[in-house]
């Protein structure tokens, strides 16, 4: 399930509506730079990728780009803008640790608005690996689109998903709520059709049985009348008085 | 030549319903002013005619068969199986007055095995019907919502996403059962409640009802239809639907779906309808009735399938530009090429120069091919279309859950009215064959079915649940019916006579029938159901039959449907589900017969008039 979910916020992210002002960074560098930092132990080379880079027409083209196609308007200070809102997240992130503009360092910057970028630490020549600042990312994600003012589909960090918001989730899911008004309206429907000709019926038995008594106490009354009189001649009476209905 | 047959009412039919009520129904009838009656005579007709059969079947197998190749067979079958079919079964049911069970019986003892036939077809196609009417109630359920649940899904195609795994957690195919969804065991005993309630309620109290019950779904339609046609990509999905594509003609399985789904649509060879025309009074224009419900019920299909196809080609075009635009992104992305440089229309230009360039980094892209055909025929199918399109075409329009729940509450009422004349066929039979004993009143025994269904139904709210609700949908809704329908029409055009028929119909309605009727009850309509069966049997019996499941690790731009084949059993259990109704008439046919001959071979040893019949003489 959850890979399902992966591979389809993936393509959420390229099936963006509107495509126009996407802007790309990406990360992957990173861990191969430190590797061969970590193998040649030349802490300079990070400085190689900012200082062959800055001031290069890299930006200005990129500037270029807003003509009539209506993509993000790129430029310097978008850029400087980046680097300070990264500098917010990885501050953010390590509770206070004073990462400032000029420890973000963005290079390889394409026509497409998209780069690499590296961080390091504060005063000092060390990289942060990757792991801390994707999850500083991460964390900061809403702030850093807000700078921008995109979104998660129009701003992309490769290899970094966005965190959705989990759904609202009721504690009574509304449907159930609905099921049980209509169950049991079913239910006492059910039960008052089955129970109505009963009810009837029992009734009517009531009824009949009440007609019965007050029959026989007058049947009684005239044969009290009657008894005294000479002798009774039962040959040709019936057994039973009354005529059965 | 006058009718030798009884002509009163079926005694058992009458302890069926409520007396008091019918009579009463009849009195009304013939008390009440010409004009009022024919409306709501005509009303109970189309309300008749219209069921999920319309909305639900006809388009996902018009879908199923690429649209216009599905339209030509349906409207062949029609005039030549549908009409005269129908035609027949209300003629017949006026004249005898009697349940399936007992007109068949009286035609000719060894055709009651065609009722039980039919009661059986009407027992499990009830079965998987409530179903869907269980799927109808969960999305309801869920239209009380704000937003609507299938609109936020996380994922691109939601709606799709809401049917397979919120609605029916679907699993990858038939062998993996899953366990029993409680939310729609849950909706499934719902409908089982309300179509027990309303059975015991009785059908008289739905009176006026039928005003707004018969128009109302027209209604709907026509507002899904006029929203369905502003969305862009409509016109694509038309095109589909009216284009004919002529090589699928040759596929027998086209013919027989085609036949049965007028069948299935307007209820013949169920035994319903032989039941609902015995209540009609003896002088009915039957030929008037059948040529209105007819045309009526594929009018309101094809009626109903246009805005269906209409929101499919925006999907699908929606689908073909994500797609195209995906393309884009990624070409855009590993060429660093300015945004907005490629588009959809210079596209094709700039692939032919990156090929040029730089073709293995073309090619390690795994670029999608983009193809609006396979879009259109890919998207949604299958059971779920109508709810996955419909649903999709609800959140398009402003105030999204009233439109929701009056389309929902809308097919509801379609299904169960349905739904109502399925438990009839299956509660009519049983009571003429004495199989109940009288000490059991009619509202325990109706309960008692119903929970029996239900409790078999349960299947169909496993995981795999839907797997089996297809495979029900193909095997019982379709050979059998076809069986059913040719044994009936044998019977009444030879057995019965047809010259006898004849009579009967002008008695009925003042008019001989014409060459029309004649020529397809003698000839066609036989010659054409034994042909397509035919030609179904040999040609498909050769080829294992495969189904389209979902499956979410299926790798490809869209969750497109893996094609799978039944395992074995599976395929068995399809051939006993097609067999299995059938096998009553020939089971009937000989237990007849070995009667004939156990009462022979007493009569010549025994000349006691007054001895037993050992067997169940009345049938």
């Amino acid at each position: 399930m959850i890979a399902y979910a992966d591979f389809k916020i993936e393509s959420l992210a390229y099936f963006s509506k509107k495509m126009p002002n996407h802007v790309r960074w990406v990360l992957q560098q990173i861990k191969s730079r430190i590797e061969r930092l970590n193998a040649l132990f030349r802490p300079v080379m990070h400085y190689n990728c900012s200082a062959h880079h800055e001031g290069t027409n890299m930006t200005e083209e990129a500037s270029n780009i807003s003509s009539d196609t209506a993509a993000y308007p790129w430029s310097k200070n978008e850029m400087f803008l980046f680097r300070a809102a990264l500098a917010f997240a990885m501050r953010d992130y390590t509770n206070g640790e004073e990462f400032g503009v000029s420890d973000i360092h963005p290079c390889d910057e394409t026509k497409r608005v998209s780069f690499w970028f590296v961080v390091t630490r504060p005063n000092t020549t060390d990289l942060v690996d990757k792991g801390t600042v994707e999850m500083a990312i991460k964390k900061s994600r809403n702030r850093i689109n807000g700078a921008f003012l995109l979104t998660d589909q129009t701003l992309e960090f490769d290899g970094i998903y966005p965190t959705l918001a989990a759904p609202v989730s009721p504690d009574t899911p509304p449907w159930l709520i609905v099921f049980g008004v209509v169950m049991g309206a079913v239910s006492v429907g059910i039960i008052a059709l089955l129970a109505y000709p009963l009810v009837q019926r029992k009734l009517k038995k009531n009824k009949d049985a009440d007609d019965e008594d007050s029959d026989e106490e007058t049947g009684v009354k005239t044969a009290e009348i009657g008894a005294n009189d000479g002798i009774y001649n039962s040959t040709f009476s019936d057994d039973e008085r009354f005529t059965q209905m | 030549t006058k009718i030798t047959l009884p002509m009163a009412f079926n005694p058992q039919l009458e302890q069926m319903f409520d007396m008091e009520a019918e009579s009463d129904e009849q009195k009304e009838i013939t008390q009440r002013p010409k004009g009022d009656n024919k409306i709501q005579y005509l009303l109970t007709c189309i309300g008749f005619a219209v069921g999920l059969g319309n909305v639900w079947r006809f388009p996902y197998l018009c879908q199923t068969y690429g649209g216009g190749a599905f339209l030509i067979p349906y409207v062949i079958a029609l005039v030549f199986e549908g009409l005269p079919l129908l035609h027949m079964e209300l003629a017949i049911g006026q004249r005898l007055r009697m349940g399936s069970v007992g007109v068949w019986s009286s035609i000719s003892p060894y055709q009651g095995g065609v009722g039980v036939a039919s009661m059986l077809v009407s027992f499990l196609v009830g079965l998987f019907y409530n179903m869907i009417l269980a799927w109808i109630l969960w999305y309801f359920f869920h239209s009380f919502q704000s937003p609507l649940p299938w609109r936020d899904c996380p994922i691109n195609i939601s709606v799709n996403y809401f049917w397979y795994r919120e609605t029916l957690n679907i699993t990858p195919n038939t062998e993996t059962s899953g366990s029993l969804q409680w939310w729609l065991v849950l909706c499934l005993a719902s409908a089982w409640c309300i179509v027990y309630i309303c059975f015991i309620r009785g059908i008289e109290t739905v009176g006026k009802a039928i005003y707004a019950t018969a128009t109302f779904p027209y209604l709907v339609l026509t507002i899904f239809l006029i929203t369905a046609l502003t969305l862009p990509g409509a016109s694509d999905g038309l095109i589909y639907l009216f284009t004919p594509n002529v090589k699928t003609l040759k596929n027998p399985k086209v013919w027989l779906d085609a036949a049965t789904q007028i069948f299935f649509s307007l209820s013949l060879a169920f035994g319903g309808l032989i039941a609902f025309s015995s209540y009609n009074p003896q002088k009915n224009n039957c030929e008037r009735d059948a040529l209105i419900v007819g045309c009526v019920n594929s009018f309101t299909s094809i009626y109903a399938s246009i805005p269906i196809f209409a929101i499919l080609g925006f999907k699908a075009n929606e689908n073909n530009n994500n797609c195209q635009n995906w393309n884009i992104l990624t070409l855009t992305n590993a060429f660093n090429i300015g945004v907005g440089n490629i588009t959809l229309e210079n596209y094709g230009e700039w692939l032919n120069y990156l090929n040029k360039t730089d073709p293995s980094e073309v090619e390690s892209l795994n670029l999608k091919a983009c193809n609006l055909q396979t879009f259109l025929e890919e998207v949604a199918s299958g059971t779920g279309l109508a709810f996955i399109l419909f649903t999709e075409a609800v959140i398009e329009m402003p105030a999204s859950q009233v439109w929701a729940v009056l389309f929902f509450v809308t097919l509801f009422c379609l299904g169960l009215s349905s739904m109502f004349g399925n438990l009839e066929g299956v509660l009519t039979p049983l009571l003429d064959l004495h199989i109940v004993p009288p000490w059991i009143p009619k509202e325990a025994f109706t309960g008692l079915i119903c929970l029996i269904s239900f409790a078999v139904a349960l299947i169909f709210t496993l995981g795999s649940g839907n797997y089996w609700l297809e495979i029900f949908n193909s095997y019982v809704g379709s050979v059998p019916l076809l069986i059913i329908a040719f044994f009936e029409i044998i019977a009444v055009a030879y057995v019965y006579g047809i010259n006898r028929f004849n009579d009967d119909i002008e008695w009925m309605t003042g008019r001989r029938p014409n060459i029309y009727w004649q020529a397809t009850w003698r000839f066609i309509s036989p010659f054409m159901l034994l042909v397509v069966f035919v030609a179904y049997v040999v040609i498909e019996a050769e080829k294992q039959p495969t189904y389209n499941a979902w499956n979410p690790d299926y790798v490809s731009s869209l969750p497109l449907a893996d094609v799978l084949h039944y395992p074995e059993w599976v395929f068995a259990i399809c051939v006993l589900l097609s067999i299995l109704p059938v096998v009553a008439i020939p089971l009937v046919a000989f237990y007849k017969f070995m009667c004939l001959l156990k009462n022979y071979t007493m009569n010549r040893h025994n000349q006691n008039p007054y001895a037993n019949e050992y067997c169940h003489g009345e049938l």
